[in-house]
């Protein structure tokens, strides 16, 4: 203020010498710009106010002026600029004479349901009731730590800490929308509502994605709420199935739920064994990681994922910056890995499905880095010619885990490997000083760390281990949850335990013959399928692991890109993860599937928005934007008014890859 | 107000300069005193030249920047502030300090909001509400309202023959805890009370929102949304989720008629009915806690159907007579307003039940002896009730009648009406009034008051009171197809004989004189509800100027004054809203042990909240009785927390009175 002041000053020739001398320090100052202010005559605060006024004014103009624009108007602009639009799905089906026939139930994946808070530490007073995840993440910003601390769960019971409480919102605004302006469901009601639904037969089933699916009915009942609505849904609806459209997580989810409903008390529902047959239609996946996500691999193992990776490789001080002891990752980490949920993506079925140290379903079958054109034909090296070349040039996708470049493409034979398990930690002398920010690996010494280098590279089978070895505590908690692994026997009585029933490889679908199952799921975008790691450098309180951005390939048909190699899928889930169980493990009747529900394949081909006046598209593939896809919201809607979707739709080569997983059916 | 700041700028420098360098005061002062005259002279035309030049917008610019910037640097500085400073910390919450007392949740709430209350979104409309999809239309920041009037009425309003959506229009209930925590930004309604729950471990799981479409008849919103279904399977589930406890239900306002029809509902068979059998009640309500409830209807909801104006209508009105009424400006407010509101069936359940013996005739109530304390801020509770015991020992009724308001009356045709002995009045009989009606038929606002002819409007005032008995008459005139479709779902009277086969129907469950309640003697009802502040009970009516086709004919007499009449509206003790003779009533006197309304004897508790009007920083109010505000009083929430955490009734104090109650039930006279 003062400055400002003195710069007002009369510039009368009154002989003060201090005067002068401030003048003259101002001049130094400010240089030319005095100057100018003097010959206008009114200062820079002035002008800054003029600034703001007229910005400010013409704003509420612009305001005003949209605000009486009548609201066809966007649209109006858009269809002159790219020409008309297609109907929205909704309308397109009303036209047809289609109608809101069977209630729908919404499960909405990880991540995307918005949390608020019940009860919380005295810093987050005044948050009753208002969303820490989901909307505008205001809080994020305002007082971190506070809200890590209050979105993690305690890191032995996986539920709430002590004197916090965090519950799920409730209802379709749980997720219509994730952020505002960033739709999740909301599309999707939308043409819903135009067919006539409407809150009394359309369900959100919103839990808590943060806990083990078991915890959520321990802790909130979610799973007896969501039962129990089906049921009422299914009454006041004149005995209509219900169809039930889980996304991304959701559908594992729905899985253990469909397992859980018909167990008995306590571990179960207590709905006796036709209880699915009699309550469900249809089960419509979307996007679903049925046998995992290797993207939940990454960020279990050192926070980070393509995105992360590459602004690692941008800006390497930013994330990492020892300086403003930031530590972003390793916060992160430490809050999610007391997300029991996450490990119920990590990949199922070890080398079988996902392929072992020299194969993998996926392999000559790639994709290209353009997305633009999409050739699923397979690539034209024979597999003989391929296990000649010591260095081939075709990914090994089984091997998820790779230490060095050279790891992740030599032979198997040229591969040395000492293996970690009962490799001894030593003990980390940053121990003490790393408190704040707990992660496992704070417990690990570096020849904990050695030995998990050592091993060079990792597959399906072997990473369950390698995270029970970085991340003991968080995988006896997982493991009592969770299971990766794929049965031999299914009539085995363990299997009655609930860590089995979310994964599809380890459970029954239930005995409901006129169900369908199908797996809708976005193809045509790199997905994140195997990684090529290296050491950090040492220093303290480090997550010792990172992906290797430099490792690239000049070869543009093998599709390493900053360390990371990358199949068909929708960008978060490959397509064998979210396509095989409905193309093979569960086609007809197999052990899986003992009553032969039905399966269908859907696949939506990924076509970027062709401008920006469409938003997020109306064509995508992408793991979430799938949600506004117009041809799987109108298959949507045509199951649900009960009409016929017209069986597989499939454009990638996922029956070619389903042949080549050998499993017992 | 612009040259202002700006001289105010400009003095600014020379006086803080002063103050800043202090090192050089001296300099500083020849400066400022030793300053040529010429220079001055200059300086002043410069500035002129200045001012010319900065010009008008200039300065609106400015100015507007300087709001701007100020604006947002207190508004940063508020963010900044840590959440717990700064802010005067009022007393504590009661939610914590039972929670410290060890009172943790136990049984599962059930919250069921009243009338206007409940948020309400778009589903599907016509082209004009393009963008309202999923938007609340009633309730939020009514946005609506202000864009497109038209279309939004239209939208709000019912189908005029059937009482459900009109063709192409769907407007749900908000679902959830939000549909009625705050009305609108700022204005709590559930939000305090859902609060105080949530601190002694209350949440999502054990707290249930009945949110309802409180403009439909309560059986239409079974017939179209399905809702007491949901509310059926909700407590069934929350009484099993929650380890086999019974739920503690919270209704508010109209809520309470609601629930009321869904007791009956409930336990009848389907398809009328949901089918849970008789001991359906008994098993899944431990008690239901009315707030404000009113049973027996509210005469305000005589005014509303009558003319669409309150007491604060009819005060607008006053103020500025031409307001509402401008036909030069083609807005019929008023008459919009009606039409919409007499789309909405539920307003009917609202009318007073029980008639004469209830409300009283043309020359005795049960509030008579009643003192307004209007000179005073609140009645002065301790007063009125020693006037009421002299008067009632030596000088009973006859007396009164100079002094005491004639409450029965609800209509009376001018202030002389309202005060005349009743042999006095001039009657018409009521075959008179149904005569003919005239075709003039004004399109565009159907209010149905544009189907009645000018003399036939002469003879309804005529008549010149109206009990709560006849009133029923006079709507089914004025009003014929309203009351036609309402009353299919609606009866306000009082049942001679409860075994009569007929009141299985529907349209008996709401009103508590025309059913039994349900067969729970664990049970129990309690009835919360403010106290002093005056309630609007009666009116003095007159006929409206305009001669215009399809205006309303009738309006309050808002110059009438005297007494316990302030505007044309005679008042009487209550929560502002509902007086106490609806609220208190039940549960003082109809439903106190076992009656033949009351046939398992289910225990009653009635808990007045003497209104004290809020200190400036309290907003609206720890003590306050108000209808809507008193879900803010900070004793009514301890006992709602304290019987959902299991106490008895017993246990939070049996009965609290302030107000009559107990008197005024002992002068209503009907059989038991």
């Amino acid at each position: 203020m003062a400055l400002i002041i003195r710069r007002r000053k009369p510039t009368d020739e009154d002989d003060s010498s201090l005067l002068r001398q401030e003048e003259e320090e101002e001049e130094v100052k400010r240089g030319n710009s005095r100057r100018r202010i003097k010959v206008k005559n009114y200062s820079c605060l002035d002008n800054c106010c003029w600034l703001i006024g007229c910005i400010c004014t013409v704003w509420w103009l612009l305001l005003f002026l949209y605000n009486t624009m009548p609201a066809s108007f966007p649209q109006y602009m858009t269809e002159k600029i790219t020409g008309p639009l297609p109907d929205p799905p909704g309308v397109k089906c009303v036209k047809e004479g289609l109608e809101a026939k069977h209630p729908v139930v919404f499960v909405p994946g990880i991540v995307t349901g918005g949390l608020e808070l019940w009860e919380g530490h005295e810093c987050a007073e005044g948050l009753f009731r208002k969303r820490l995840w989901g909307g505008t993440f205001g809080e994020v910003y305002k007082r971190p730590s506070c809200w890590l601390q209050h979105m993690s769960l305690h890191n032995e019971t996986g539920l709430d800490p002590s004197g916090i409480r965090i519950r799920p919102v409730s209802g379709l605004v749980a997720a219509d929308y994730f952020a505002p302006g960033y739709f999740v469901w909301a599309v999707l009601i939308a043409n819903l509502a135009r067919v006539g639904y409407e809150e009394k037969n359309m369900y959100m089933a919103a839990y808590d994605w943060r806990l083990s699916f078991q915890n959520t009915e321990v802790r909130d009942q979610t799973l007896s709420r969501i039962k129990s609505n089906i049921e009422l849904m299914v009454q006041v609806n004149g005995g209509q199935k219900a169809v039930i459209i889980p996304h991304s997580m959701g559908v594992l989810y729905f899985l253990h739920f469909m397992k859980w409903v018909e167990a008995p008390v306590p571990m179960g529902g207590g709905g006796g064994s036709d209880w699915c047959a009699k309550h469900i239609k249809a089960v419509m996946n979307i996007g679903g990681p049925l046998l995992g996500a290797p993207k939940a691999l990454a960020g279990l193992f050192s926070a980070e994922a393509k995105d992360v990776a590459f602004a690692r490789g941008m800006a390497p001080g930013v994330l990492d910056s020892d300086v403003f002891h930031i530590q972003t990752l390793q916060h992160i980490m430490r809050m999610s890995r007391t997300w029991d949920s996450t490990m119920s993506m990590i990949p199922k079925g070890g080398e079988t499905i996902w392929g072992g140290l020299d194969w993998a379903p996926e392999e000559g079958g790639y994709v290209p880095n353009n997305i633009l054109n999409i050739t699923t034909s397979p690539h034209s090296h024979n597999h003989s010619d391929i296990y000649d070349h010591a260095r081939d040039p075709n990914p090994n996708y089984g091997r998820f885990i790779s230490f060095g470049r050279d790891a992740a493409e030599s032979h198997s034979s040229q591969i040395q490997r000492i293996d970690f398990r009962g490799a001894l930690k030593g003990s980390n002398s940053a121990n003490r000083t790393c408190r704040e920010v707990w992660t496992e690996y704070h417990d690990m010494g570096s020849g904990g760390i050695k030995a998990i280098a050592g091993y060079k590279t990792y597959t399906a089978d072997d990473v369950v281990d390698m995270l029970e070895f970085v991340a003991p505590k968080m995988m006896k908690r997982g493991n009592a949850h969770f299971s990766h692994g794929l049965a031999d026997n299914l009539d085995d009585p363990k299997y009655a335990h609930y860590r089995y029933w979310s994964n599809a490889l380890e459970t029954k679908l239930p005995n409901a013959p006129d169900m369908e199952i199908y797996s809708m799921y976005g193809v045509g975008i790199p997905t994140e399928r195997a990684y090529v790691y290296k050491l950090t450098r040492a220093s303290e309180c480090y997550i010792p692991f990172q992906i290797d951005t430099t490792a690239g390939h000049a070869n543009p048909h093998v599709c390493l890109k900053d360390g990371v190699y990358t199949v068909d899928g929708d960008e978060t889930v490959p397509a064998l993860s979210a396509g095989f169980m409905c193309a093979k493990g569960w086609r007809g009747k197999t052990r899986f599937n003992p009553s032969g529900i039905k399966t269908y394949v859907r696949e939506y081909n990924h076509n970027p928005p062709s401008n920006f006046l469409e938003g997020r598209g109306t064509e995508s593939g992408a793991h979430v934007d799938i949600l506004g896809n117009f041809q799987l919201i109108e298959d949507v809607i045509r199951v649900a008014a009960g009409e016929e979707v017209g069986g597989d739709r499939v454009s990638t080569d996922i029956f070619k890859w389903s042949e080549k997983i050998n499993l017992k059916l | 107000m612009v040259l202002r700041f700006r001289k105010l700028y400009f003095t600014e420098p020379t006086l803080s300069k002063s103050y800043e360098s202090y090192e050089t005061p001296k300099d500083e002062k020849k400066q400022a005193t030793e300053k040529p005259k010429a220079e001055k002279k200059q300086e002043k035309g410069e500035r002129n030249k200045k001012r010319i030049r900065w010009g008008c917008v200039n300065s609106c610019c400015w100015f507007i920047g300087c709001m701007c910037t100020t604006w947002w640097l207190l508004l940063f500085l508020y963010h900044c502030l840590p959440a717990n400073l700064g802010v005067l910390k009022g007393p504590e919450p009661p939610g914590v300090r039972l929670k410290n007392e060890g009172l943790t949740a136990l049984h599962p709430v059930v919250l069921v909001p009243g009338m206007v209350t409940v948020g309400l979104e778009l589903w599907e409309g016509r082209p004009c509400s393009q963008g309202f999809f999923r938007k609340r239309l009633w309730g939020g920041s009514f946005t609506g309202i202000l864009n497109r009037p038209l279309c939004w009425l239209e939208h709000l309003s019912l189908d005029k023959e059937t009482g459900l959506d009109p063709p192409g229009i769907r407007v749900r209930p908000v679902p959830g805890l939000v549909a009625a925590d705050y009305f609108a930004p700022g204005y709590f309604v559930w939000a305090v009370l859902i609060e105080n729950l949530a601190s002694i471990g209350y949440e999502g799981k054990n707290m249930y929102m009945a949110t309802y479409d409180w403009r439909l008849s309560f059986q239409n919103t079974e017939i179209r949304d399905q809702t007491l279904s949901r509310l059926k399977a909700n407590i069934e589930l929350m009484y099993v989720t929650n380890g086999n406890k019974k739920v503690v239900v919270v209704p508010h306002s109209m809520g309470v008629t609601y629930f009321l029809h869904f007791l009956k509902w409930v336990e009848a068979p389907p398809p009328m009915g949901g089918g849970g059998g008789p001991g359906w009640c008994d098993k899944y309500i431990k008690s239901i806690m009315n707030i404000g409830p009113a049973f027996l209807g509210i005469p305000r909801a005589v005014s509303s159907m009558l003319s669409a104006e309150g007491k604060d209508v009819a005060l607008i009105r006053s103020m500025d007579p031409g307001f509402l009424d401008s036909e030069i400006l083609g807005l019929k407010t008023m008459e919009h307003m009606m039409r919409v509101i007499r789309t909405w069936d539920s307003v009917i359940s609202l009318l007073p039940k029980g008639g004469d013996p209830i409300w009283g005739d043309l020359d005795s109530a049960p509030e008579e002896g009643h003192v307004c304390g209007f000179e005073t801020k609140g009645f002065f509770q301790s007063n009125s009730r020693e006037n009421n015991d002299s008067r009632n020992k030596d000088t009973r009724p006859r007396i009164e009648i100079k002094h005491g308001a004639k409450y029965g009356r609800m209509i009376s045709f001018g202030k002389e009406a309202s005060e005349q002995h009743s042999s006095k009045l001039h009657k018409v009989a009521p075959m008179e009034l149904m005569q003919a009606v005239s075709n003039a038929t004004c399109g565009e606002v159907w209010t149905e008051y544009g189907k009645i002819n000018r003399q036939n409007i002469q003879k309804l005032a005529d008549n010149k009171a109206y009990t709560a008995e006849t009133f029923i008459d006079l709507l089914r005139y004025v009003a014929p197809k309203t009351m036609q479709r309402a009353e299919a779902h609606f009866s306000h009277g009082i049942a001679t004989d409860l075994d009569d086969p007929k009141y299985g129907h529907y349209k008996y469950w709401s009103n508590p004189l025309e059913t039994k309640l349900p067969y729970a003697p664990d049970m129990e009802i309690y009835s919360l509800y403010g106290v002093g502040l005056p309630t609007e009970r009666s009116y003095v009516y007159k006929l409206s100027p305009s001669d215009k086709c399809d205006s309303i004919p009738f309006r309050i007499d808002s110059s009438a004054e005297g007494g316990c009449l302030r505007g044309g509206v005679y008042f009487t003790d209550g929560d502002e809203c509902v007086p106490v003779i609806s609220a208190g009533f039940m549960c003082a006197k109809g439903w106190r042990g076992k009656t033949r309304f009351n046939p398992s004897g289910i225990a009653t508790y009635i808990r007045e909240y003497q209104h004290s009007p809020p200190s400036l920083l309290e907003g609206r109010g720890l003590k306050s009785g108000h209808h809507v505000d008193i879900m803010g009083n900070a004793a009514l929430i301890e006992d709602v927390l304290r019987v959902a955490a299991g106490a008895s009734g017993e246990e939070i104090g049996g009965d609290k009175i302030y107000s009559d109650i107990l008197r005024m039930s002992d002068r209503v006279n009907i059989e038991l």
